[in-house]
């Protein structure tokens, strides 16, 4: 990546925007996430939330942000982005406001919104070229309720031998079907890659998306302190493919030279703990590979 | 003065537009769409300053109004029935924002059975929402009632989203002679957008809409929400005192008409109560002393205006146009939740359910329902509720269930 402010680690900020505090669980992978972007918005930003846990971070009369904040519903904060972009722009063109007081907005939302709820509203924002930003803390599971499935999961509500039978549901390529523009994964286990990935998106115009897969100690049953750990295991097995979508181009930021195999990322959570108990489900695992593999063998 | 032949939706429409409108976040709907198509054409053509941006459905219609109200600016928008009833989560959720904006709801029946025309179930769904609510009889009131509306949505002490209400087809759709108020006495009349604390600005951070934790803190901003629309009842008849003064026209809590020495009242809310003044003209012929009770305001209910109103009156007619499944009339039960304790309650409250889904209300059925009071104020017993229904209609009714029927055995013989 070429032009980018953050060459090595020691390039990201050393001054950090959001509060500490906050009623999220130790070990939140998404409030990791969230910490890391935070610190590149900054506090000139309009977060416009949609129910999830991060709702919980702004409760009366406190809030970690040190920019402005707004709640919506779990099924249309896009579209409580594009009432205030529209209004800031009003206040802009009648020079209600001077360029300064603009803010960037910002839409934050789980997965359970995301990929369910919101799509519709998402979708909406995307064909509107609404000048905005979409950070979606992905938990795979409707992790504020006590992770019951949601669109995003791998497995959660059935705690049967063979647990959610489904896969996860491609939102990267839902939102790039859209066209907007930008689209990127991200994770906060991988800090470099994600800085450069917003950093990006603050200097494109338009509707940026990103997704940051947040390992979830209570919702996937593992110590919050392997949290980050878990993490960039979902990047060496293949799990969760760093990427970004630009101009019509999907290309990956981080390709694993050699990816651990699926079950060093399984073994170590409990949401996956009928695959190896009470005996070792082969072909199930072995099918789990085996789509990591068919994934990766389109992409190098 | 400029006098035009309008639609009711043509109406709130420029009422809109002289109110000095900068946002429309809008959705279509059949009554509804011809207010966003006018608005549309004036942002295109230059007459408008501001921004329409079509959303994808009312529910996010509803969220971009109360994000752009809690941003700064002036908003209108527009919906009907299932488009109402799609935003309701949304409806609820921006009273509590505080954000000032102004909504016409265009009415008409809900699914199912799925229809199109008239009923104020829709409206009245989002009765307990937050959403002051002000219902309109005909176009002049119509246009009048948005410039009255953003005055009153925007006053310092109440700071509430108002809905203006006006009936699908009989309102919307029927052209009246309407005088269009000069421009800059509207802009003069309703005033700049004051946004007061409720505002998004890089140099002002702020929490909008925060969680609560627990009743306590809930409580207080939902009250507090309670009493700033009743606030409404005391600052609604300075403005409408200063309308008049202005522009020449009164629209008060409530139109009384020949209500003064009346002995019987019709009471109802919206244009079909136009109907109903006919009647009384032609009843008060006939020797019968009647009038016609029309709250406009539903939220907040004017109880103490409707109860000084109908005080002493022998008996009252309720007629709902639109039915709580399971209850009854919802003006109904509103109005005896008023009488219940004060000295002078008329003996006779009479409930009629009528012109559910646009179904006309007939002179003779008006004149029924007179003689029905006169009855009951003689014998003193309350006649059971009523749906206009008459003979006639029940027997087309069962004409087409036959067709059905017959269909439905066709199909069944002719297969092989």
């Amino acid at each position: 990546m070429t032009d980018t402010r953050f060459a090595r680690m020691k390039d990201l900020p050393s001054t950090h925007w959001l509060g500490a505090g906050t009623p999220m669980c130790a070990g939140c992978g998404g409030l990791q996430a969230l910490h890391q972007i935070y610190d590149i918005l900054g506090n000139k930003t309009v977060f416009v939330n949609a129910a999830g846990c991060m709702t919980l971070l702004s409760i009366y009369p406190f809030t970690p942000f040190r920019g402005s904040w707004l709640y919506t519903a779990m099924g249309s904060a896009p579209a409580g982005a594009q009432g205030i972009r529209d209004a800031l722009d009003i206040l802009l063109e009648q020079k209600h406001i001077p360029p300064e007081e603009d803010l960037t907005t910002v839409v934050l939302s789980g997965d359970g919104s995301a990929y369910g709820m919101g799509v519709s509203a998402t979708s909406g924002a995307i064909d509107r070229g609404l000048d905005f930003l979409y950070i979606c803390y992905d938990n795979e599971g409707y992790g504020n309720t006590g992770q019951q499935f949601s669109a995003g999961a791998k497995t959660s509500t059935s705690k049967g031998p063979r647990g959610y039978p489904g896969y996860k549901k491609d939102l990267f390529a839902l939102w790039a079907a859209n066209k907007p523009a930008y689209v990127a994964t991200v994770i906060g286990a991988e800090p470099l890659d994600l800085a450069r990935k917003i950093e990006k998106a603050t200097q494109l115009k338009g509707s940026r998306l990103i997704i940051a897969l947040s390992p979830c100690p209570t919702g996937w049953d593992f110590d919050p302190k392997e949290s980050t750990e878990i993490g960039r295991l979902a990047v060496k097995t293949g799990v969760w493919p760093l990427k970004e979508y630009q101009d019509g181009r999907v290309s990956h930021t981080k390709i694993p030279k050699e990816r651990l195999p699926v079950e060093d990322y399984l073994k170590v959570q409990g949401r996956f703990a009928h695959l190896f108990e009470p005996v070792r489900n082969e072909a199930m695992l072995a099918e789990i590979q085996q789509r990591i593999d068919d994934y990766w063998a389109d992409v190098v | 003065m400029n006098r035009k032949l309008l639609t009711g939706n043509a109406a709130a429409a420029w009422g809109a537009r002289l109110a000095g409108i900068d946002y429309v976040p809008a959705f279509p709907i059949t009554p509804q769409t011809e207010i966003i198509e006018t608005l549309s054409g004036w942002f295109e053509r230059g007459e408008l300053q501001g921004r329409m941006t079509v959303l994808e459905s009312e529910h996010s219609m509803i969220t971009a109004a109360g994000a752009a109200a809690a941003t700064g600016v002036r908003v209108f928008t527009a919906t009907s029935s299932q488009g109402l009833l799609h935003a309701m989560e949304m409806i609820y959720t921006v009273t509590g924002w505080r954000a000032p904006f102004v909504l016409v709801n265009v009415s008409r029946g809900l699914s199912s059975p799925i229809t199109l025309e008239p009923d104020h179930n829709d409206v009245l769904a989002a009765r307990d929402s937050g959403f002051i609510q002000i219902h309109c009889a005909n176009c002049q009131e119509v246009l009048d009632t948005m410039l009255i509306a953003y005055r009153l949505a925007e006053h310092q002490s109440i700071r509430l989203p108002i809905i203006v209400n006006l009936d699908g087809f009989y309102l919307s759709f029927t052209r009246e002679p309407v005088e269009i108020p000069d421009q800059s006495e509207a802009r003069e009349f309703v005033g700049e957008f004051d946004p007061g604390q409720i505002k998004f600005r890089a140099s002002m951070p702020e929490s909008q809409a925060v969680a609560v934790l627990g009743g306590s803190p809930y409580s207080y901003f939902r009250y507090e929400t309670h009493l700033a629309m009743l606030e409404a009842l005391n600052v609604y008849p300075e403005i409408a005192d200063e309308f008049n003064a202005r522009f020449g026209r009164f629209h008060g809590l409530l139109e009384c008409f020949e209500c003064d020495d009346a002995d019987y009242l019709f009471v109802m809310m919206g244009c079909f109560a136009t109907k109903a003044k006919d009647a009384v003209l032609r009843l008060r012929e006939a020797g019968i002393k009647i009038g016609l009770l029309r709250p406009r305001l539903i939220r907040p209910f004017p109880s103490a205006a409707i109860a000084a109103a109908v005080s002493e009156k022998k008996a009252l007619a309720v007629i709902d146009q639109n039915l709580s499944i399971g209850k009854g009339g919802i003006l109904h039960a509103e109005i005896a939740s008023v009488l219940y304790g004060i000295g002078q309650a008329p003996p006779i409250l009479a409930s009629f359910i009528g012109g559910l889904g646009g179904r006309d209300i007939s002179q003779e059925e008006f004149f029924e329902i007179a003689q029905t009071l006169i009855n009951a104020s003689k014998t003193g017993e309350t006649p059971p509720p009523r749906l206009l229904y008459t003979a006639r209609e029940f027997k087309e009714l069962k004409n087409l269930r036959a067709i059905a029927q017959v269909e439905r055995q066709q199909l069944k013989e002719n297969q092989p």
